[in-house]
């Protein structure tokens, strides 16, 4: 919503400045967003005359003149065709900085003739596009005055955002009546509202509301027929006001309702009434009927759409914009005024399915005083009689005002109860009366006025109380917590979530934050793509599909890195991912799951030959995360089966009886390819939802004892040869469970193929650590504990020592 | 000490000297005091000398002894240290070679924001609370006082999943919902704050279609909006680190909060820099109000009764706020070169086991 001051203060006797109303509108919730002061910009320009205009000695398109600014006489290179002797302009002196090209002028030398200053075009001057030449001013204007004031441009323009509920400040009027309410002055009356205006003659046009059940689409509709006008330019103030504010003016009928809808936020429309066939009848659309705008489009209506029509056709989208073929012209002479109330909700939902935004749909959205149809069309009939001539009809009008009037509880006491600030009952009932709210004496009922639909109940009048008294005069009030040390936090989930990140970051990996949606194609490459769980209006196909897995996305994030030349990298996320029983709502339908990905090979360095990641690396991370969720990791389980986007052979699953806490490994070629991503790629998701809460232990948190044995620990080496099938984890799990009370450790340390060993067959080396607890071991002891070892490992795997 | 002796130590004491590793040192000292060495001999033909010249030859060649000793033990202690001198330099390696590799990570910076407004609301008794993301329209709209007809709802704003119309699940549009289930779910007094992601039908320079806010509610019986200022400017200095952050409370609008306020902090825009702090100019970074009484008694509480503050605001923009970061799009990227820059140490956890500000 965009006014200029002095427009404001048509409205407001006021002698607050212009910061002041600024600082106050803010802190009434008309939050100011520019203000457009043109005369401080336009300061340094004043009006001059051109004495003298002589070719340059240089240049045949340059002339040399002598300017008259007022104070002085200045010589000036200038380059404008219409330069010449004796017309007036627009000096801008050397130093001043020009709006235009946003350059500082500097006094300078032009093919050797010396130029003091500048002579303008309205493009420098940043008013228009016009460059042609330079701006001529009639002959009469006085020399040496600032152009802005000549001009017309030194009226400040301030433009507030508007919240949806203040239909009331989309006209000037409810502005002025806020300001007034805070202390900022008076509210004046306005000239001929609510006066009538004395008819003629019977309207020739007559309406007619055939809404059938939906009579409030459009309850009241107030016309007058003027006869016999002369259509031309609106008077100049009204058209600086309008161009102020960013409007083109058009024509005075035109103009005349704009300037209503600014004025008193009254939308009307000006139908040329010749143009109409028959009376005026309003209903609501049919679907697929064709209306040809006012803005030279057409339009598609429906049913649930309120259109202003004539007996043959649809003219116009009700509170949203005239018709075409029914608008005023130059050569109008018969005018058919209309000042009507349309339906807030099917205001807003027409001009959204219709994709249209205007100054009459922002006003019927919000709210219109249905007080103002009649005193509007009044209002508007006098002035179009003022500027255009013609004689006006007797009012039509069809329908009727909608009760508005209501009444709510006030507790003045309520105030401080809500706001935490004591304000007096006698000033919250100047405040309310001040916005015109109808208070009676004593009994504390309070009925809002007809431009306040928003106002709902007694919470609204305090924060009315409350914002004119202002939120700055509210006492800052310690909120202390509860107790004086806070109990933790985060939920369980949320703990998760930090261990998870903190330790996969501690690990090396980037943390990453993707869309909780992806394309169904990657969906349904990881599990997804339910129907249940697709996007029913989508920004883009690439966004529409609730995501199953993270790692879709930290793949197509990997490939992006890797074409960029980030060869070699690692990134992970914590986040939900989505099953299809999170469509009704379930929890269970969407966890939280850690994905992660590493690509290319480890660093080359004069330390270590470089080696491309593998799916023992995402084996490591899966184990990493699930270790910061102290899930009970050596009772895990390793399986070979993976979900069916991993590599088949090169994967594999983390579980807990048959519970899977993570999968990890490569990913299936097919899948590469369908991202378009190179290998090598390790993968791994895990799901932190599924790790058991621990069981709460008798001693709560208590440590058992600290239990060292006083002897010493011995390590063993063995080489195993089994056959290639045969996991490691097999022969580890046998190692420790020959004797478990005395093996301590036990670990892979070599993995050997090829001379000497067969075909088909592999030695695993094992370095198994004893830790004996009673008493030292002897080589007798030594050689029972190894044979045990090499006995198990045998039976459980075929494997023969090493010879 | 007669000549032959003095002969002799000079002998000794010169082979010592000469002596230029350790076992040439120890051949002499066989040579002199090994059990055939020439001192020993000496000692043991002491018995064949008369008493009375015994004595003194004795204590000569115990002279003559701990002499060649303590030559051989200064030497020996000489020669060890060359030894260790000649070892340390043939031990001499490259000290400026790069160390082996430990790849560092990276926090994204909108998870470090939620930690850090976790730690000044966590001190302030808030909780953690959370909801899902897929909602149902009754938690995301109704009962938060926004009706059906409310643009909000329409399709430009809210990703709506398939189903029937009316009743199709929605992607949370902000983190209110959760106000709601958690007024539901425990009776007041009540301080939650619910960090999570949420989901708007928008994508341009300054819009993600998903993005996260923090959602506060505090409701007691007493709760007013001077607890609200005093609460949020103690967030709003902690969290930016500006001791004297001027806070401003000023009108607005919000379906479920009345009175509503945005609040705005103090900034100053000079040479085209934006900085937090006393400056002249505001910022807005977050809404907030009295939770409106319709949706208190939506969730079953009397209104008559229970009363408090809620508030909303968007973690990607206080994140660029604090930390310079310049454009909202890249925040979910992922590119390396960006997390490794604006993502923070693994180890660099919010809370009051950090440097203290001067």
């Amino acid at each position: 919503m965009k006014f200029t001051f002095s427009w404001l203060k048509d409205h407001l006797d006021t002698e607050a400045s212009l910061d002041e109303v600024c600082e106050a509108l803010t802190m009434l919730g008309l939050e100011v967003d520019g203000v457009e002061d043109r005369a401080r910009d336009l300061a340094a320009f004043t009006t001059a005359r051109v004495l003298s205009a002589e070719p340059h000695p240089q240049a045949d398109r340059l002339r040399v003149c002598l300017v008259d600014t007022g104070a002085e006489e200045v010589q000036v290179v200038c380059g404008a065709p219409n330069a010449r002797t004796g017309m007036m302009g627009v000096f801008a002196p050397s130093g001043s900085w020009i709006p235009g090209t946003d350059l500082r002028l500097k006094k300078t030398t032009i093919r050797g003739v010396e130029s003091n200053g500048m002579l303008l075009s309205e493009r420098e001057l940043g008013v228009s596009d016009e460059h042609e030449g330079i701006v001529e001013l009639p002959a009469d204007t006085p020399l040496g005055a600032p152009y802005a004031r000549i001009a017309g441009l030194d009226d400040p323009v301030i433009e507030i955002g508007l919240t949806p509920n203040r239909g009331d400040c989309a006209g000037i009027r409810g502005i002025a009546r806020d300001l007034a309410a805070r202390g900022l002055g008076a509210l004046k009356g306005v000239p001929g509202w609510g006066e009538t205006v004395p008819g003629a003659f019977e309207s020739p046009v007559a309406v007619r509301l055939e809404l059938g059940d939906r009579p409030e689409a459009c309850p009241l509709f107030a016309g007058r027929y003027v006869r016999g006008v002369s259509n031309g330019p609106s008077p100049k103030w009204v058209q600086d006001r309008l161009r102020a504010v960013g409007l083109r003016p058009i024509s005075a009928l035109v103009d005349i309702t704009n300037y209503f809808t600014l004025d008193m936020g009254r939308p009307l429309h000006v139908f040329d009434a010749d143009r109409l066939e028959g009376d005026v009848v309003v209903r609501m659309g049919r679907d697929g009927e064709e209306i040809a705008a006012l803005d030279g489009r057409s339009y598609t209506a429906d049913a649930d759409m309120t259109l202003i029509c004539d007996e043959a056709k649809g003219n116009a989208f009700g509170g949203i914009m005239g018709g075409e073929a029914t608008g005023c012209t130059e050569d109008t002479v018969n005018v058919f005024l209309e000042s009507a109330l349309f339906d807030p909700l099917r205001t807003a939902a027409t001009g959204r399915r219709i994709g249209v935004q205007s100054d009459a749909r922002y006003r019927f959205e919000r709210g219109v005083d249905p007080t103002s149809a009649v005193a509007g069309m009044e209002a508007a009939t006098r002035m179009i009689l003022d500027f255009c001539g013609g004689e006006a009809s007797l009012p039509v009008v069809a329908g009727g005002e909608p009760d508005w009037r209501r009444r709510y509880r006030f507790r003045p006491e309520r105030v401080e109860g809500l706001g935490g600030v004591a304000v007096p009952a006698a000033r919250s009932v100047e405040i309310l009366r001040a916005l015109g709210f109808g208070v009676e004496d004593g009994a504390m009922s309070v009925a809002p006025p007809p431009w306040r639909p928003d106002i709902l109940g007694e919470a609204d009048l305090v924060e009315e109380v409350l914002r004119v008294h202002g939120f700055e005069h509210i006492p800052v009030a310690d909120f202390p917590a509860p107790a004086v040390l806070p109990a933790p936090a985060l939920t369980r989930a949320a703990a998760h979530a930090a261990k998870l990140r903190r330790a996969l970051a501690a690990a090396g990996m980037a943390e990453a934050v993707t869309f909780s949606f992806m394309p169904a194609g990657h969906a349904a490459l990881f599990g997804g793509g339910d129907a249940l769980l697709r996007l029913d209006n989508p920004i883009s196909t690439d966004l529409d599909c609730m995501r199953p897995s993270i790692l879709p996305n930290l793949l197509d994030a990997a490939r992006r890195n890797a074409d960029g030349g980030r060869a070699a990298g690692a990134l992970f996320e914590v986040g939900p991912v989505f099953r299809p029983e999170a469509a009704a709502i379930e929890p269970e339908g969407q966890l939280q799951a850690a994905g992660g990905v590493r690509w290319g090979a480890t660093p080359r360095h004069w330390s270590q030959r470089p080696r491309p990641v593998d799916a023992l690396d995402a084996k490591a991370d899966a184990l990493t995360a699930l270790k910061a969720l102290e899930a009970p990791v050596d009772k895990l389980r390793v399986t070979a089966d993976a979900p069916a986007w991993f590599h088949p052979g090169r994967s594999g699953a983390l579980r807990l009886g048959a519970v899977p806490l993570a999968w990890f490994g490569e990913l299936h070629p097919r899948v590469l390819e369908a991202f378009d991503a190179a290998g090598p790629l390790a993968a791994f998701e895990a799901f932190p939802d599924a790790v058991p809460v621990p069981r709460a232990k008798a001693g709560g948190k208590l440590r058992p004892a600290l239990s060292r044995s006083a002897f010493q620990p011995v390590e063993r080496d063995f080489a195993f040869v089994v056959a290639e099938e045969i996991e490691a984890d097999s022969v580890l799990r046998a190692v420790r469970n020959a004797d478990k009370a005395l093996i301590a450790d036990a670990t892979v340390f070599d993995v050997y193929r090829g001379k000497g060993i067969e075909q088909g067959r592999k030695s695993l080396a094992v370095a198994v650590t004893l830790q004996p607890q009673d008493a030292t071991l002897t080589d007798a002891d030594l050689e029972a504990a190894s044979a045990r070892i090499v006995a198990a490992v045998a039976k459980a795997t075929g494997a023969v020592l090493r010879g | 000490m007669s000549d032959e002796l003095t002969a002799l130590r000079d002998e000794l004491e010169g082979a010592v000297q000469a002596a230029d590793s350790l076992e040439a040192l120890e051949d002499v000292r066989v040579r002199a005091l090994g059990r055939r060495g020439a001192v020993t001999g000496l000692m043991k033909s002491l018995g064949r000398s008369a008493p009375e010249e015994r004595r003194e030859r004795g204590q000569a060649l115990n002279l003559l002894k701990q002499a060649v000793s303590d030559a051989i033990d200064a030497r020996r202690a000489a020669l060890a240290e060359a030894e260790l001198e000649r070892r340390l330099a043939s031990e001499r390696i490259d000290v400026t070679l790069p160390v082996r590799p430990a790849p560092e990570g990276s926090l994204h910076p909108i998870s470090q924001t939620i930690d850090e407004v976790t730690q000044i609301f966590g001190e302030m008794g808030f909780r953690w609370a959370e909801g899902p993301d897929i909602e149902d329209d009754w938690h995301n709209f109704t009962a938060l006082n926004i009706p059906p007809e409310h643009p909000a709802r329409q399709e430009m704003d809210t990703f709506y999943l398939a189903g029937e119309a009316g009743s199709r699940p929605v992607l949370r549009t902000h983190t209110s919902p959760v106000q709601i289930r958690t007024m539901q779910a425990a009776p007041p007094p009540l301080r939650v704050i619910v960090p999570g992601r949420t989901y708007r039908s928008d994508h341009d320079a300054t819009h993600s279609p998903m993005f996260h806010q923090v959602e506060g509610l505090a409701i007691g019986k007493a709760i007013h909006m001077g607890h609200l200022k005093g609460c949020l400017i103690e967030f709003c200095r902690a969290f930016f680190g500006v001791a004297d952050l001027p806070v401003r409370f000023r009108p607005s609008h919000f379906p479920f909060t009345e009175p509503s306020a945005e609040v705005d902090i103090g900034c100053t825009r000079e040479g085209g820099q934006l900085r937090i702090g006393a400056g002249g100019d505001w910022l807005e970074i977050l809404g907030s109000g009295m939770v409106h009484p319709k949706v208190i008694a939506n969730c079953g509480l009397d209104p008559e009764e229970w009363q408090g503050f809620a508030f909303g605001m968007g973690i990607e923009r206080i994140a660029m706020l604090k930390y310079g970061i310049p454009d909202l799009r890249t925040m979910f990227d992922s590119d390396l070169r960006w997390l490794r820059h604006y993502g923070f140490p693994p180890l660099d956890i919010p809370g009051l086991i950090a440097e203290a500000a001067e």
